[in-house]
């Protein structure tokens, strides 16, 4: 073994925030299935403490010996719009409620599937619970929610746009951190570890262990060494980087499936940033040239950084899954915080962004006022760009309780700070209220 | 299981000695040594094998840290498979 080489995985960790972002165990709840609530609710806490009960152990035991940090262990569930919908309840706070209390008593740190997938229209349970998530999510610590409102072969639920956009308005109305755990999604993958957005599709096995790593640091160390060379060399250097950091992401997924007895999933091969100094995508983008993330240019360094870590990452894991792009949330990264404040960032400028990286408007705070047609459309422009490119795509914005351009909103810990963002004031109103569906879109005659 | 231990600081007396010596307490095998000096820093690593160690990983761990602090330099020790895993086919 090379002295270099040691020093460099070292040098990675130590210094240049390389971690494994999250170990997120996905559970099946089918099984939990009741037509009593309260039965279900029981079934479903004896089931995630049952089979999560080493998660956090595990993982800190890997963390010693490895000496690499697992910065999460969390916990995906079935969606539980098709959970509770056996029940007779006409709203499900009671469902959420036990699903943070066993996040709790298993020590995870988020628990995501307090979800509906609406993309083509709702069954009976999907109502409900996105009626329930405002409160589910006012009255939960740990409970992270999604709703699917598009995809590629289904076309755009307009009806869930207008109604989660009202969601997302109440949502901010009854807690502060709500939207913050509230993803409305176009082509929602199954597999994703990280949340907010993250659930276990029914399509999975009964118990699975996804892995997301991280990053961006290291990304943007290895550009410094290749200051002004071509784009061939960056493209380069991103693949080799991203094969190393992916890697670690097998090794620990690896590792923690056979100590768990669970079988492995995916790792999801995103750069994901965190508020921390040194650990911004914002920062890989702007080593490739760009004065401030933002300006002309930076969609196309996106691209490649997005692409580049994709192949890299490919080669180094056996199943690839999940988001597997690079994140641009605003508030979750410091140099995208720094943009948006020096004026170069816009709202305009990140949608462009998101139409060729994961996952969409990240965590971006906006006035408070916003109407909710107006939130309902922009779910609908993402939405949009999602599944005419067959990509997944997001939104999760927080309108900001009696906040103006240019404050700040502060969320703590790993979802960092966020200055409130110019919307375009002009109504779409009449657009939202017309309800119905967006066809699928034709896929040949693609230009 | 196999395990490499960095240790990494300003070069003094007493390192390598202290070292192995705390090594050879915890009947940890020594495989290789690789040595050298980086600017001013004394950098060091050991492959070493932890099959027949009195103390589990964790143990170990927590002795070598508590005598890097008393040698005041850096000493860790990680499963071998790590870097095996970064950067190697």
């Amino acid at each position: 073994m090379e002295i270099n080489q040691i020093m460099e995985t070292i040098r990675m960790i130590e210094e240049e925030n390389l971690d494994i972002r999250t170990i997120t165990m996905g559970i099946s709840l089918l099984d939990c299935i009741d037509s009593d609530s309260d039965r279900a609710c029981e079934k479903i806490y004896n089931k995630i403490t049952t089979k999560a009960k080493d998660l956090v152990k595990v993982g800190e035991s890997i963390e010693a010996e490895y000496g690499i940090p697992i910065i999460n262990k969390r916990i995906s569930v079935t969606p539980i719009g098709i959970i509770a919908a056996a029940t007779p309840d006409t709203d499900y706070v009671k469902f959420a409620k036990i699903l943070d209390k066993a996040a709790k008593d298993v020590g995870v740190n988020f628990l995501g599937g307090f979800s509906a997938l609406v993309e083509k229209g709702y069954q009976h349970g999907d109502r409900i619970l996105i009626d329930s998530i405002p409160q589910a999510l006012a009255e939960t610590d740990f409970v992270c929610a999604s709703v699917n409102i598009g995809s590629t072969r289904a076309g755009i639920n307009m009806d869930a746009v207008a109604h989660t956009g009202r969601i997302v308005k109440e949502t901010a109305a009854a807690s502060d951190l709500g939207c913050a755990k509230l993803v409305i999604f176009a082509n929602a993958v199954e597999d994703n570890p990280f949340m907010a957005g993250a659930f276990h599709g029914v399509g999975e096995a009964d118990c699975v262990i996804n892995v997301g790593v991280s990053g961006p640091g290291v990304v943007k160390r290895a550009l410094e060494k290749v200051k002004g060379e071509s784009f061939d060399v960056v493209a380069e250097t991103v693949k080799q980087t991203a094969f190393k950091i992916t890697r670690m992401g097998q090794l620990v997924g690896k590792i923690a499936s056979e100590r768990l007895n669970v079988p492995f999933g995916i790792v999801d091969l995103s750069l994901a940033p965190t508020p921390a100094v040194g650990d911004s995508v914002a920062h890989v983008l702007e080593e490739m040239g760009l004065e401030t993330v933002g300006t002309h240019g930076t969609t196309a360094a996106l691209a490649l950084l997005n692409d580049a870590v994709k192949k890299g990452g490919v080669m180094a894991c056996n199943h690839v899954g999940g988001l597997s792009g690079a994140f641009i949330p605003v508030s979750e990264d410091a140099g995208m915080i720094d943009a948006v404040n020096n004026g170069s960032l816009s709202i305009e400028k990140l949608e462009a962004m998101t139409a060729i990286c994961s996952v969409g408007l990240d965590m971006i705070a906006i006035p408070g006022d916003t109407p909710a047609s107006t939130i309902g459309a922009m779910i609908a422009d993402e939405a949009a760009i999602g599944v005419i490119n067959h990509k997944t795509t997001a939104v999760r914005i927080i309108p900001a309780k009696d906040k103006k351009i240019g404050d700040m909103v502060e969320f703590g810990g790993l979802l960092g700070r966020a200055p409130v963002m110019a919307v375009n004031a002009a109504g779409s109103e009449d657009f939202i209220a017309r309800g119905g569906r967006i066809p699928a879109p034709i896929h040949s005659f693609k230009n | 299981m196999r395990g490499v231990v960095t240790v990494i600081g300003k070069d003094k007396v007493g390192i390598v000695a202290g070292t192995s010596q705390k090594l050879a307490e915890l009947k940890i095998n020594i495989l290789d040594v690789s040595q050298t000096i980086m600017g001013d820093y004394f950098t060091m690593m050991m492959l070493v094998d932890l099959t027949n160690a009195t103390a589990d990983f964790e143990g170990a761990r927590e002795q070598l840290h508590e005598l890097g602090k008393k040698l005041g330099v850096k000493i860790s020790i990680q499963n071998q498979e790590i870097f095996d895993t970064m950067h190697k086919l």
